[in-house]
């Protein structure tokens, strides 16, 4: 595949705008995260927003990163999911 | 709040979400007189949306007589292929074109095309603000009156729904329930920068024409999913969209199945040398008619993908959202007229979505996408690679003879798959021919 054309979810995410809201509007239930075996939000998000650390028991939001599809909200009933404020968040110009 | 203020913050018709939906119902209410604020809270129309594809003339000239010529267009539609992906990199494709139909649907950069829609919507009168993120509806007696947003609360007699698939705010009136992983279609997709001359080389067309290209099979083997090709001016789109179920029980990571429709020759030697300008994602409603929601309530009407209104099977949506934002500012002019904005008058919106061509369809297809469904694996995994190895042995001259090739074909054909899960299949099929013709 010609590099042009990146293999690597941060590479392709690196050519989006953003407008980065300084608050956090996604919010999974860090309990229920505890207990979840699928960590379903660490696959279907088509931006990578959610990893999980085994050894630190911790998930880690880049909400930066989200597209606000609301893949997650729908895959998983604990997190809290919001639009980031007026005017913020990810900008398309050619989809 | 004062009485004053409160006139100040106050109009005849509220529309939040400036997509096709809220734009056309919009337009359609300003164009009856009607005083209308068209909220978005992305910084223009279009920056929140992708689609996977095209946009139909019928619907856009309903709305946008003069769409035609003045609209941004990036190519009409002269090639309609389904193309089948086998495992061992071949593939078959169907291609079908008809001279005297060749504006029938276009493609267009929702970026751009939202962004005409609502421009033309400001020279009609209608008050457009972007920037604008409504947190919740103000319910009054059981009336909606209003939008609270992140800074004023801003009153009007008719609120219409348009804030997209996750429409928070039917939710809010539990209008809808919880969507399900199956109810829903995750799109992803890449636009792939390529001279507007390599395009038209590659897909054998001639300036400003376009192919929609649908892909079954290959890396969608077993899962409800069809990937998607579409040209812009010097662009390809290259995407698909896969229920969001079958992504999360075979735990498949949205841009690791991108990566693998690109790899296909049929895909790789499409976008050969391009350039990514922009990769995207968005959910797309495909619950069908036992998915859509409650359609109005005192003050309020829902329209567009927040009313859950796609046939995905012919891949509309945009019709569905521009015609539904139409119907439901009709409904509200006539509420007007009879100064009544109680469930008991918009419930005339519902009435004439099931006169339309949209409900009359979704009901036609209500149980298609049930059975694709269940029978994914072969309709959209096994045929699709039987017909790539039927083609091969048809076009293979190797000095074999013919007559054991085809036996061998046969004899698998009924070896890899069982007899019941022929039989299932079989009726499967004539489940879907008569539940459309019925």
């Amino acid at each position: 595949m010609d590099k042009k054309i990146p293999e690597k979810i941060e590479d392709k995410l690196f050519k989006l705008k953003y407008i980065t809201d300084n608050q956090c509007h996604l919010n999974p239930d860090s309990l229920k995260c505890l207990q979840c075996q699928e960590k379903t939000c660490t696959i279907i998000c088509p931006a990578n927003v959610y990893s999980y650390n085994e050894t630190e028991k911790k998930l880690t939001v880049s909400y930066e990163k989200c597209l606000e599809c609301g893949a997650c909200r729908i895959a998983c009933k604990h997190i809290d999911w919001v639009y980031p404020k007026s005017g913020k968040g990810v900008i398309f110009k050619r989809s | 709040m004062s009485e004053n203020t409160e006139n100040q913050n106050k109009t005849d018709i509220i529309v939040v979400g400036a997509g096709p939906a809220g734009v056309s119902a919009a337009i359609t209410a300003a164009r009856g007189g009607k005083k209308v604020v068209l909220v978005e809270r992305g910084s223009f129309a279009g920056a929140k949306n992708m689609y996977g594809g095209v946009i139909y003339s019928h619907a856009a000239k309903e709305i946008f007589p003069n769409f035609l010529e003045e609209a941004p267009i990036e190519r009409f539609v002269k090639n309609h292929s389904f193309v089948l992906l086998s495992d061992d990199n071949s593939s078959t494709t169907i291609n079908y074109q008809n001279p005297s139909n060749q504006k029938d649907s276009f493609v267009a950069i929702r970026a751009k095309w939202d962004k005409w829609c609502v421009e033309q919507a400001e020279k009609e009168g209608v008050y457009f603000a972007p920037n604008t993120l409504v947190k919740e509806l103000i319910v009054d007696n059981g009336k909606v009156v209003g939008i609270k947003t992140d800074i004023e609360e801003y009153y009007a007699d008719i609120v219409i729904i348009a804030d997209g698939v996750n429409s928070l705010l039917a939710k809010q009136l539990k209008l809808r329930n919880d969507l399900k992983p199956k109810n829903v279609v995750l799109g992803v997709k890449e636009v792939i920068k390529l001279s507007p001359d390599i395009i038209e080389k590659r897909l054998g067309l001639l300036p400003n024409q376009g192919s929609a290209i649908e892909i079954l099979g290959g890396p969608f083997a077993g899962m409800f999913a069809l990937g998607f090709i579409y040209t812009n001016k010097d662009s390809l789109v290259v995407g698909f969209g896969a229920s969001l179920e079958d992504l999360k029980n075979k735990k498949i990571k949205p841009y690791d199945l991108l990566e693998e429709i690109k790899k296909h020759p049929f895909v790789a030697n499409l976008i050969e040398n391009g350039e990514l300008l922009e990769y995207s994602a968005h959910l797309i409603p495909e619950g069908g008619y036992d998915s859509i929601p409650t359609l109005y309530t005192n003050g309020a009407m829902v329209i567009g993908d927040a009313a859950m209104l796609v046939n995905n099977v012919h891949f509309e949506g945009t019709n569905f959202a521009m015609i539904s934002g139409k119907l439901a500012a009709e409904t509200a002019l006539d509420a007007f007229e009879n100064n009544d904005f109680s469930s008991n008058q918009l419930c005339l919106y519902k009435k004439k979505l099931l006169n339309s061509f949209i409900l009359k369809d979704l009901k036609t297809y209500k149980d298609v996408v049930k059975i694709l469904t269940q029978r994914s694996s072969s309709f959209m995994g096994y045929y699709p690679q039987k017909i790539n190895e039927f083609f091969n042995i048809f076009t293979t001259a190797d000095g074999q003879p013919k007559k054991t090739k085809f036996r061998n074909f046969a004899k698998n054909f009924f070896k890899k798959r069982s007899l019941s899960e022929l039989f299932y299949d079989a009726i499967a099929g004539i489940k879907l021919i008569f539940g459309i013709l019925k």
